[in-house]
C-alpha cells in the first residue's frame, strides 16, 4: 500500500487509541492455558484456524503424493511389458550371464499362440549367441530365462500391489481429511466463529462454552484420523504390527461405500468414529450460530438488514443441524455392521448396500452446500465492499441461500443415477438438481450487477472473489452436465466428476476462504500483509488450480474412471499436465502461507477499517478488544459505504465524528 | 486467457468416438450443454473483465450510485435459466429412458464382476474374460457381483451401470456395424471396458475389452469359446486360467508372499490354519479353497479371496495346475517328477 | 447437556443484555439440539420403514419374540415420569422446592424402572440366543447360523403358531410372554396353565411338546422339528399366524434384521434415557441445595424438554416394534 504505514492503533474515527484502551483479545490474557480454556469466540476461531490449516496441510500432502504417483511409470499400465523385460534382463545379468536382446523380444512377443515354436526360436537365438560370445561370456539357458521371466512377472505384481495400496490409501485419506477436517469446518468454524458475533455487534456467540466444546470435539475427531494415519504408517514400517492391532490406514474412499468398507482390512471403524465425533463439532457450531443470529441481533438489525454473510452462515447452520445427525446414525450403522456384522447393508443377510448410499448422500450432498454457502456469503461481502457499491438484489441473494439450503436436501439421489434405482426416482432427482442451478445463477448475476457502475479496487480479497466467480461458473455449469441424466451416465464416476467437484468444493470454497482470510486478516491480527506478494500468491493458486483440474474435465469426458491407481496409456498426457498444475498450486499456497507468516512477524499495524466496509465488525479497533464492543454500535445498512472517508495517513477509512453522533455516543460509552 | 480456456472448452472437452446406437443422442445433448456453458462462461467472464476495466476505483472516496435492486431483472434471470435447464432436463430424461429400456429381442449376456475381473457368460454356457458381442443387434447385459459393488462402463457406448451384490441390474447397447467400420474385412473391433466403482486394491486393473464382431465372426468365436480347454492338458489349461482368472494377482508361483499364499510347494505340505490345525494340502483342500474361498482360514492371510465363477472342468484344471507347482506332485508314480515340473513351467503365453 | 451448563450461573452471562434474552437463547438452542436428536433417530426409523415396507411378513413374524406386556408397562412408566418432570418444571418456576425435589426423585425412579424392565427384556433375549449382531439364532450368514429348531426361546414360536383367531391375538401374546418368563424361571405351574390355555388350538404334534417345553430344550427342538414337518398344512390358511417356514428364503434371511433394528433403536434410546437420568440426578442435587427458583429454572426446563423428547421417541418405538399386526 502506498500510504505511509502507521505504527499506532487507531479507532474508527482515526484517533490513536490511548494506552489504557490498548487491550485486545490477543493480549488480554497470556499463556497456553488462557487459550485452551478460552471462551472468547475470536480465540476459538484462531484455534480452529491453526488446527484446520494443519489438516489442510496433511490433506494437501496426500494430494501431492497421489498426483505424483499418477505420473510414475508404473501408473501407466502399458508399461508393464517394458518393466518385465527390464527385470528379466536384470535378473539374468545379476546371475552373471548375458541374454541377447532378440531373445527377450521373442519372449515377450505379443499374441503368440504356439508355445513350442516360440521356445524353439528362442533356443536358436540363445545357441547362436552362445557360440558367437566365445568362452569367457556365459549366455543364459532357456529354462533359466523362463525362470527369470516368471520372477520378473512376480516382481511386477508385487510392485503393482504396493503402488495400488499406497495410491488407494492416499486418495482416501486425501478425501476424508479434506472433506471432514478442512472444507466443512474451514469457513464456518474459522471465519464464522471470528466474525459472526462481531457482525452482530455482540460480545460473543450465544453459548461460548459449547463453542469451546466444539473445538475439542474437532480435535477429538482429528485424533481418530491421526490414529488411522499413524497406524497405517507404523504397519508399513513394522509389518508384524498388523497382526497385533489390525490394519491401519484407510482405503475405502471417503464415502465408505458398503460392502467394501465392511470387508476391507483397514481402520474403517476408527475413521468413521472420527467422522462421528467431528459431526458433534459441526452440530455444536451450528446450534450456536442459529441461537446467536436469532437472539443476539442488535436493535435495528432486522432479518433483512443482516450482512449476507450472516444469511449464508444461518443457511449453513440449518443444513448442519438437519443433515449431520443422519450422517451420525449412518456411521453408527456402519460401525455396527463392521464390528457386529448386523448385516443391515449386507446382501447375504437380506440387507441392501444401496440403502447405505441413500443414508450417506442424504448427509453428504447437503454437506456440499455446507461448504459452498458460507463461501458465497464471503463473496457477497467482498464484491460489494471492493466495488464500494451497495450489493445488488440483497433479498434475492439472501433468499437464494435459503433456497439452496432447502433444495440441497432433495437432490441426494443424483449420486446414484447408475446404481439401478428406478427411472422415476432418477427423473425426480434430476429435475430438482436442475432447480439448484437457479438460485446459484441468481447469485452470480447479482454479484456481476453489483460490480456494474461500481468503483472497483483489485486488492487480493477481490481477486480471490473474482476467481471464485470464474471457478464457480465453470463448476456450476458442469454441474448441469452431471445433473442431465443421459449425459451423467457417461461421466458418472469419471474424472469429469472429480474436476467438477474440485471446481465447486476446492476452487470455489478454497478461493472464498482465502478471500475471507485476506479480507478479515487485518481485523483478526491487526496487521497488514504484503499486498504485492498476496497478489502473486493469488496468481499462482489461480493458474495452478485451473491447469490441475480443467484438464481433468477433458480426461473424464474421454472416459478415464476416477480412483484409478493405474490407467491405460491414452490418458497419460492428461495426468502429467494435471500433476504439473498441482505443483504450481502447491507453490502458490505456500506463498500465501509465507505472506501470512510474514505479516504476523513484520506486518504494520492496520487501521480499524482498511477497506471502507460498513458491517459492524469494522466498527471496532483492529484487533478487536476482548469484549468486542461494550455497547453495540448502531446497526445501519451494512452495504451503505457513504459515511466512510479515506484517511491516507493511516491507510484506512474513518467516520466523521460530527456527522455520526450515535456512533460517537457508542464509542464514548465504550470508553467510560 | 479467457479466450484460451473458452476455446479449450469447445474443442478440448469432447467425448470419445461414440459407437452405440444411442451415443449420437447423448453427444448431441453434450454439445448443446457445451454451447450453453461456453455462452454463459463467456458472458460472465466477459462482463467481469469489462467491469474491472470500465469501472476502476479512481478515488478512495468514490461514491458510485446505482440501483440496489430491480425486480424485473431478477425475474428475467430467474426465468431464462429455468427454461434452459428444464429443456436440458427433458432432453436428458428422454435420452435416459431410451438407454434404460432394453428392446425385447435383445441378445442376453450375463456379466459377473468380482475382485478384480470380469466374467461373461453367453446363452449357450460359454464364458470369456472379454465381452464378445455381435454388431447390429441389441445386447442386454445382466449384471451380477460376487462381492462388492462394481460398475460396468464402456466409454465408447456411453453406458454405465453399477454391479451391486444381492441384486441384478441390467442395461443394453447396440453397435451399428457399418458406421463403426465393422466389415467382412475387419470383422472385429475392440472397445475399452472399465470398472467405474471403486472396489479395492486392483480396481484400476479391472479393465477389459468389448469385442464387437460381425454376426458370422461372432458365431465362429462363440463356437470356439464353448470349448476352451480343447487340445490342452489339464496343467496347460490350468496355467491359462491362472492368468486369465486373475489368480496371478494374489498367488505367486515362486514362493513369494503376495496377498494370498504361494502355489509353489503348497500341495503335499502342511499348512497352518487360524484354528491351530495344520492339515496337509490335498486335492480336496485345493478344490474347497477355490470353490468356497476363505473357508479354511489360513493363518497370516486376510480372508479376501473372491468366489471366482468357474466351471467344473476349469476347477479341475486349476487344481491340477496348482498341484503341479509342488515337488510332491508325482502324476505317474514318482519317476516323472522332472517332466511334470517342465510341464508346469509351460506357462501361459502373454 | 452442555447447553444447560452454560446457564449454571444464576446471574446473567456477560454477553446477554437481559435474562429474557438469555432464557430464550437457551430455549432455541435446546430446540435446535432436539431437532438433531429427532433426525438421528429418523435415520433408524427410515431403516425400519424400508425393511418393514419391503418385507412386512418378516416383522410380523419376528415381533412375536418381543414381550408386549413389558413394553406396555415401560410405556406407562415413561409417560408417568414425563408427567412428574413437567410438574417439577412448574414447581421450579413457582419456587416450590419440596415439590421440585420429590418430582425429580420420582422422575429419576421412573427412569430406573424403565431401564430395569429393559434389562429384564434384554437378558431374556440374550438367554434365548436372540442377541445383537451375529449372536442371533436367525443370523443366516455362513458358519454362524443356528437352526431356529435349536432356539431355546422357541416356545414363543409355538405359541404364535397356535394363534387361532384375530380376536385372541392379545390374549395369546400374553401367554406367549408368560411362557418366556416360565422358560427363564422354570416355574412349572404357570407353564401348565399356559399349556392348558392352548390345548384347543394347538396341533397335536405341538401340544405333545408343550408340557416338557420349559424343562428340556431338547423337547423344544423336537417339537420344532415336528411343526416343521407339518408346516405345509398351514400355508393356505388365511387366519393362520406366520411360521418360519411360511417365509421365503429371502425373508428368512431378514428375520435377524428385525432384532438388529430392535436392539439399535431401543439401545440408542436406552443410552438417551441414561443420559437423561444423569442430568436429572444432577438437577436433583442442585434442587436439594435450593439453587432453583422463579428467577432461575432454565436447567430444569431444558432437561425437561430433553426428557419429553426421549419419552416421545419411545411412544413411537413401542407400537412400531411391539404392536405389529
Amino acid at each position: 500500500m502506498s500510504a505511509t504505514q502507521p505504527t499506532q492503533q487507531t479507532d474508527i474515527f482515526g484517533k490513536p487509541v490511548d494506552e489504557q484502551h490498548k487491550d485486545n483479545y490477543l493480549t488480554h490474557q497470556r499463556g497456553l492455558m488462557s487459550w485452551l480454556f478460552t471462551l472468547d469466540h475470536k480465540r476459538i476461531g484462531i484455534m480452529y484456524m491453526i488446527a484446520v490449516l494443519s489438516f489442510f496441510f496433511v490433506g494437501g500432502v496426500f494430494a501431492i503424493v497421489l498426483r505424483v504417483m499418477l505420473t510414475m511409470p508404473i501408473a501407466d499400465a502399458s508399461n508393464q511389458m517394458r518393466f518385465e523385460m527390464n527385470d528379466t534382463r536384470n535378473i539374468v545379468e545379476s546371475s552373471g550371464a548375458t541374454v541377447p536382446e532378440e531373445a527377450i523380444k521373442l519372449l515377450y512377443e505379443p499374441g503368440v499362440t504356439d508355445a513350442e515354436a516360440q521356445q524353439q526360436k528362442i533356443e536358436v537365438v540363445l545357441t547362436d549367441a552362445a557360440s558367437s560370445a566365445g568362452a569367457g561370456a556365459k549366455v543364459v539357458e532357456y529354462p533359466e530365462l523362463i525362470n527369470a521371466r516368471d520372477a520378473a512377472a512376480q516382481k511386477y505384481t508385487q510392485d503393482l500391489t504396493n503402488h495400488n495400496t499406497f495410491y488407494n490409501q492416499s486418495f482416501t485419506l486425501h478425501g476424508a481429511v479434506m472433506v471432514f477436517l478442512f472444507i466443512i469446518p474451514a469457513i464456518p468454524a474459522i471465519i464464522g466463529n471470528f466474525v459472526l458475533p462481531l457482525m452482530l455487534g455482540a460480545k460473543d456467540v450465544a453459548f461460548p462454552r459449547l463453542n469451546l466444546a466444539s473445538w475439542y470435539c474437532y480435535m477429538g475427531g482429528a485424533l481418530f484420523f491421526l490414529w488411522v494415519l499413524g497406524k497405517g504408517i507404523l504397519n508399513f514400517l513394522v509389518p508384524t504390527l498388523e497382526g497385533v492391532w489390525g490394519g491401519g490406514g484407510l482405503d475405502t474412499g471417503w464415502t465408505f461405500y458398503t460392502p467394501y468398507s465392511t470387508e476391507t482390512n483397514t481402520a474403517v471403524v476408527a475413521a468413521t468414529a472420527g467422522a462421528f465425533v467431528l459431526g458433534f463439532s459441526s452440530i455444536l457450531t451450528a446450534v450456536n450460530f442459529i441461537a446467536s443470529i436469532h437472539m443476539l441481533r442488535p436493535k435495528g438489525m432486522t432479518w433483512f438488514r443482516m450482512p449476507l454473510m450472516l444469511w449464508a452462515l444461518y443457511a449453513t447452520a440449518v443444513i448442519q443441524i438437519l443433515a449431520t445427525p443422519v450422517l451420525a446414525i449412518t456411521l453408527l450403522l456402519l460401525i455396527a455392521e463392521r464390528a457386529f456384522g448386523i448385516g443391515i447393508f449386507d446382501p447375504a443377510l437380506g440387507g441392501d448396500p444401496i440403502l447405505y448410499q441413500h443414508f450417506f448422500w442424504f448427509y453428504s450432498h447437503p454437506a456440499v452446500y455446507i461448504m459452498i454457502l458460507p463461501a458465497m456469503g464471503i463473496v457477497s461481502e467482498v464484491i460489494s465492499v471492493f466495488s464500494r457499491k451497495h450489493i445488488f438484489g440483497y433479498a434475492f441473494i439472501a433468499c437464494s441461500s435459503m433456497a439452496i439450503a432447502i433444495l440441497g436436501f432433495l437432490v441426494w439421489g443424483h449420486h446414484m443415477f447408475t446404481s439401478g434405482q428406478s427411472e422415476l426416482l432418477n427423473a425426480v432427482f434430476s429435475i430438482i438438481t436442475m432447480l439448484v442451478a437457479i438460485p446459484s445463477a441468481i447469485k452470480v448475476f447479482n454479484w456481476l450487477t453489483t460490480m456494474y457502475n461500481g468503483s472497483i479496487r483489485l486488492d487480493s480479497p477481490m481477486l480471490y472473489a473474482l476467481g471464485f466467480i470464474w471457478l464457480f461458473t465453470i463448476g456450476g455449469l458442469t454441474g448441469i452436465y452431471c445433473a442431465t441424466l443421459a449425459v451423467n451416465i457417461h461421466i458418472h464416476d469419471t474424472y469429469f466428476i472429480v474436476a467438477h467437484f474440485h471446481y465447486v468444493m476446492v476452487g470455489s470454497t478454497l478461493f472464498a476462504f482465502l478471500a475471507g482470510m485476506h479480507y478479515w486478516w487485518p481485523k483478526m491480527f491487526g496487521k497488514n500483509y504484503s499486498e504485492r506478494w498476496a497478489r502473486w500468491g493469488w496468481l499462482l493458486v489461480f493458474v495452478g488450480f485451473n491447469i490441475t483440474f480443467f484438464i481433468q474435465f477433458i480426461m473424464g469426458a474421454l472416459g478415464m474412471p476416477r480412483r484409478y491407481a493405474t490407467y491405460i496409456d491414452k490418458y497419460t498426457i492428461y495426468h502429467h499436465i494435471s500433476t504439473g498444475g498441482s505443483l504450481i498450486l502447491t507453490v502458490g499456497l505456500f506463498l500465501v502461507l509465507f505472506v501470512w507468516i510474514h505479516s504476523l512477524l513484520k506486518g504494520k499495524q492496520s487501521p480499524a477499517n482498511p477497506w471502507g466496509a460498513n458491517s459492524l465488525e469494522w466498527h471496532t479497533i483492529s484487533p478487536p478488544p476482548h469484549a468486542n464492543f461494550d455497547h453495540a454500535p448502531p446497526a445501519t445498512d451494512p452495504y451503505d459505504y457513504s459515511h466512510w472517508r479515506w484517511r491516507p495517513e493511516i491507510a484506512g477509512y474513518v467516520l466523521n465524528e460530527d456527522s455520526e453522533p450515535e456512533e460517537k455516543d457508542a464509542m464514548a460509552r465504550n470508553d467510560s | 486467457m479467457i479466450s484460451i480456456l473458452a476455446q479449450a472448452q469447445t474443442k478440448g472437452i469432447s467425448l470419445p468416438e461414440g459407437a452405440s446406437t444411442y451415443a449420437g443422442q447423448v453427444d448431441w445433448l453434450w454439445n448443446y450443454l457445451t454451447y450453453v456453458s461456453v455462452f454463459f462462461t463467456v458472458v460472465i467472464a466477459g462482463l467481469m473483465v469489462l467491469f474491472i476495466l470500465r469501472f476502476p476505483r479512481k478515488h478512495p472516496d468514490d461514491q458510485p450510485h446505482g440501483h440496489t435492486h430491480n425486480t424485473a431483472l431478477e425475474v428475467t434471470w430467474t426465468i431464462i435459466p429455468l427454461i434452459i435447464v428444464m429443456s436440458i432436463f427433458l432432453w436428458g430424461f428422454r435420452g435416459f429412458l431410451d438407454m434404460a429400456t432394453p428392446p425385447a429381442n435383445s441378445y442376453e449376456v450375463l456379466v459377473t464382476a468380482y475382485k478384480w475381473g470380469w466374467n461373461f457368460t453367453y446363452p449357450n454356457g460359454a464364458t470369456s474374460e472379454q465381452l464378445h458381442v455381435p454388431a447390429d443387434r441389441p445386447i442386454k447385459v445382466v449384471l451380477e457381483s460376487k462381492d462388492v459393488i462394481h460398475s460396468f462402463y464402456v466409454p465408447a457406448f456411453r453406458i454405465k451401470k453399477d454391479v451391486v451384490p444381492g441384486r441384478y441390474n441390467e442395461t443394453w447397447f447396440e453397435v451399428d456395424a457399418t458406421r463403426n467400420g465393422i466389415t467382412l474385412d475387419a470383422p472385429e473391433k475392440e472397445y475399452d471396458l472399465f470398472c467405474a466403482e471403486y472396489c479395492g486394491l486392483n480396481h484400476s486393473r479391472m479393465v477389459s475389452k468389448v469385442v464387437v464382431h460381425t454376426p458370422d465372426s461372432f458365431t465362429s468365436w462363440l463356437e470356439a469359446a464353448s470349448d476352451q480347454g480343447a487340445g490342452l492338458t489339464p496343467v496347460e489349461y490350468g496355467a491359462k486360467l491362472y492368468k486369465s482368472k486373475t489368480c496371478a494377482q494374489c498367488h505367486s508361483l515362486n514362493g513369494s508372499k503376495l496377498i494370498g499364499p504361494t502355489f509353489k510347494d503348497a500341495y503335499g505340505y502342511p499348512i497352518e490354519l487360524k484354528d491351530g490345525s495344520s492339515p496337509i494340502i490335498d486335492d480336496n483342500f485345493i478344490r474347497q479353497a477355490i470353490v468356497q474361498p476363505n473357508s479354511h482360514g489360513v493363518k497370516g492371510y486376510q480372508p479376501v479371496m473372491p468366489a471366482i465363477p468357474l466351471s467344473d472342468q476349469e476347477v479341475t484344471a486349476l487344481v491340477t495346475f496348482i498341484k503341479a507347482q509342488s515337488d510332491k506332485y508325482q502324476p505317474e508314480g514318482g519317476g516323472e517328477e522332472a517332466e511334470s515340473g517342465d510341464e508346469a513351467k509351460a506357462e501361459p503365453e502373454q | 447437556m452442555n447447553k444447560v451448563d452454560d446457564n449454571h450461573d444464576p446471574h446473567l452471562a456477560h454477553h446477554f443484555d437481559t435474562p429474557v434474552q438469555q432464557y430464550s437463547s437457551a430455549k432455541i438452542g435446546m430446540w435446535v439440539f432436539l431437532a438433531t436428536e429427532i433426525l438421528m433417530f429418523g435415520g433408524l426409523f427410515c431403516a425400519y420403514a424400508v425393511y418393514r415396507g419391503t418385507h412386512p411378513d418378516v416383522f410380523l413374524y419376528a415381533h412375536h419374540f418381543l414381550d408386549t406386556n413389558l413394553g406396555a408397562i415401560n410405556t406407562v412408566v415413561l409417560l408417568a415420569s414425563s408427567l412428574t418432570m413437567a410438574w417439577g418444571v412448574r414447581a421450579a418456576q413457582l419456587g416450590q422446592k419440596p415439590i421440585l425435589v420429590i418430582m425429580l426423585l420420582l422422575t429419576l425412579l421412573g427412569g430406573v424402572g424403565f431401564m430395569g424392565i429393559k434389562t429384564i427384556e434384554y437378558s431374556s433375549k440374550y438367554s434365548h440366543g436372540l442377541w445383537f449382531g451375529s449372536d442371533n439364532a436367525f443370523y443366516v450368514k455362513s458358519g454362524k447360523y443356528t437352526n431356529p429348531e435349536e432356539l431355546t426361546g422357541a416356545i414363543e414360536y409355538g405359541e404364535s403358531h397356535a394363534m387361532p383367531h384375530e380376536d385372541k391375538g392379545e390374549l395369546t401374546d400374553e401367554h406367549l410372554e408368560l411362557q418366556v418368563k416360565d422358560a427363564a424361571t422354570e416355574d412349572v405351574l404357570d407353564n401348565q396353565a399356559a399349556g392348558e390355555a392352548q390345548d384347543q388350538s394347538l396341533p397335536a404334534s405341538a401340544q405333545s411338546n408343550i408340557g416338557n417345553a420349559t424343562n428340556a430344550p431338547a423337547g423344544l427342538s423336537s417339537k420344532f422339528a415336528e411343526v416343521e414337518g407339518d408346516g405345509s398344512a398351514y400355508v393356505t390358511s388365511e387366519k393362520k399366524p406366520l411360521t418360519y417356514e411360511d417365509l421365503d428364503p429371502q425373508q428368512q434371511k431378514l428375520v435377524s434384521q428385525f432384532f438388529q433394528i430392535y436392539f439399535l433403536m431401543t439401545g440408542l434410546h436406552g443410552i438417551h434415557v441414561l443420559v437423561g437420568m444423569a442430568l436429572i440426578f444432577w438437577l436433583f442435587i442442585r434442587a436439594l441445595r435450593g439453587t432453583f427458583g422463579p428467577k432461575y429454572f432454565v436447567p430444569v426446563d431444558l432437561v425437561g424438554l430433553y426428557w419429553h423428547i426421549v419419552d416421545l421417541i419411545w411412544i413411537f418405538l413401542f407400537p412400531l416394534l411391539y404392536l405389529i399386526h
